[in-house]
């Protein structure tokens, strides 16, 4: 069993004019230091191991064709195996 | 010629697109649910507006992945014509039929307000019956209009003739480059932000939109007699 946890955030030449909504209410609330914020979505998976296909493939072809739009999205993800408990 | 006006989930323009064919081209359209697993004996598919599954993750995401999109695909990989419009575009550059992608509008407003496009190419089967920087009055609905690709892609649609419609007076979403709509290569898979089904009568505004149908009708009657 593993927790995969995926990140997908647009690619940096994307402007992303909810981050930048988000910023100036921050800046309202009157932290000026906050320069920048992105947003990002942030999925919780769990997968069951697989004879035949390795967790990071099925990970990556997920989010290559459904999680994330690579022409204006990019994404990294962590995987943590989880011991069954019987 | 015979239309499938395929319904998603939430989809809520299936009714004035199957209406612009029976009613403003005098042409045969039928509703085709996502589940379908055929298109066989239909001419043309139309992908309407709405929030096919909720606009959850993406717009177009989800829908992507349904039943009918496979034969979807293979219908425009036989040359046969499709067309989406709002939703129905974002669905098929989710599913790479057309290139780049639709962001959420520059002012994070949902826009419903009648648009000036220019014809920018009329050398493609959906808009022969306009003239060459013809300017419509045709009415956008959207919050996730704002189309966006690299500049390879844009300097490869430019090209190509790819841009078939641009916003002529302001550009209400920040698309690049102005564009309201695209045509892949081959030019039979045409996609849209604005609604031409929503302006097939004078009477609620525009039939500017007619002429968009009327051209499929009339490239298709005369490529099936000329076989």
């Amino acid at each position: 069993m593993y927790n995969v946890k995926v990140y997908v955030t647009y690619k940096e030449s994307i402007l992303d004019p909810q981050g930048e909504a988000v910023r100036g209410a921050v800046h309202r609330m009157g932290f000026d230091e906050i320069d920048d914020i992105r947003i990002g979505k942030y999925f919780e998976i769990k997968v069951s191991k697989h004879e035949e296909r390795l967790v990071e493939e099925v990970i990556e072809t997920v989010c290559d064709k459904l999680l994330a739009n690579v022409v204006m999205e990019t994404y990294r993800y962590e995987i943590e195996e989880v011991k069954e408990t019987v | 010629m015979r239309f499938a006006v395929i319904q998603f989930p939430g989809s809520n323009c299936d009714i004035d697109l199957l209406h612009a064919i029976r009613d403003g081209v005098g042409e045969e359209a039928e509703y085709v649910p996502h589940t379908a697993t055929s298109l066989a004996g239909f001419d043309g598919v139309l992908l309407p507006g709405g929030f096919s599954y909720g606009d959850y993750l993406r717009c177009g995401a989800i829908s992507r992945f349904s039943n009918v999109m496979s034969e979807v695909k293979r219908f425009a990989d036989e040359g046969k014509l499709v067309f989406g419009t709002c939703n129905g575009f974002q669905i098929l550059v989710e599913a790479g039929l057309l290139p780049g992608a639709l962001q959420r509008n520059k002012n994070l407003h949902f826009i419903c307000k009648t648009t000036e496009l220019k014809v920018e190419n009329t050398n493609t089967k959906f808009t022969s019956e306009y003239e060459k920087d013809e300017v419509l009055t045709i009415p956008i609905a959207h919050g996730e209009g704002n189309y966006y690709c690299d500049d390879d892609t844009l300097a490869d649609l430019k090209a190509n003739n790819q841009i078939v419609f641009t916003y002529a007076s302001e550009n209400p979403n920040g698309s690049v480059g102005n564009i309201a709509g695209i045509i892949n290569k081959k030019g039979n898979v045409l996609g849209m932000m604005p609604h031409p089904e929503r302006a097939v009568e004078d009477l609620l505004g525009s039939s500017d939109g007619l002429r968009f149908f009327e051209s499929m009708v009339q490239n298709f009657a005369k490529e099936t007699t000329e076989v």
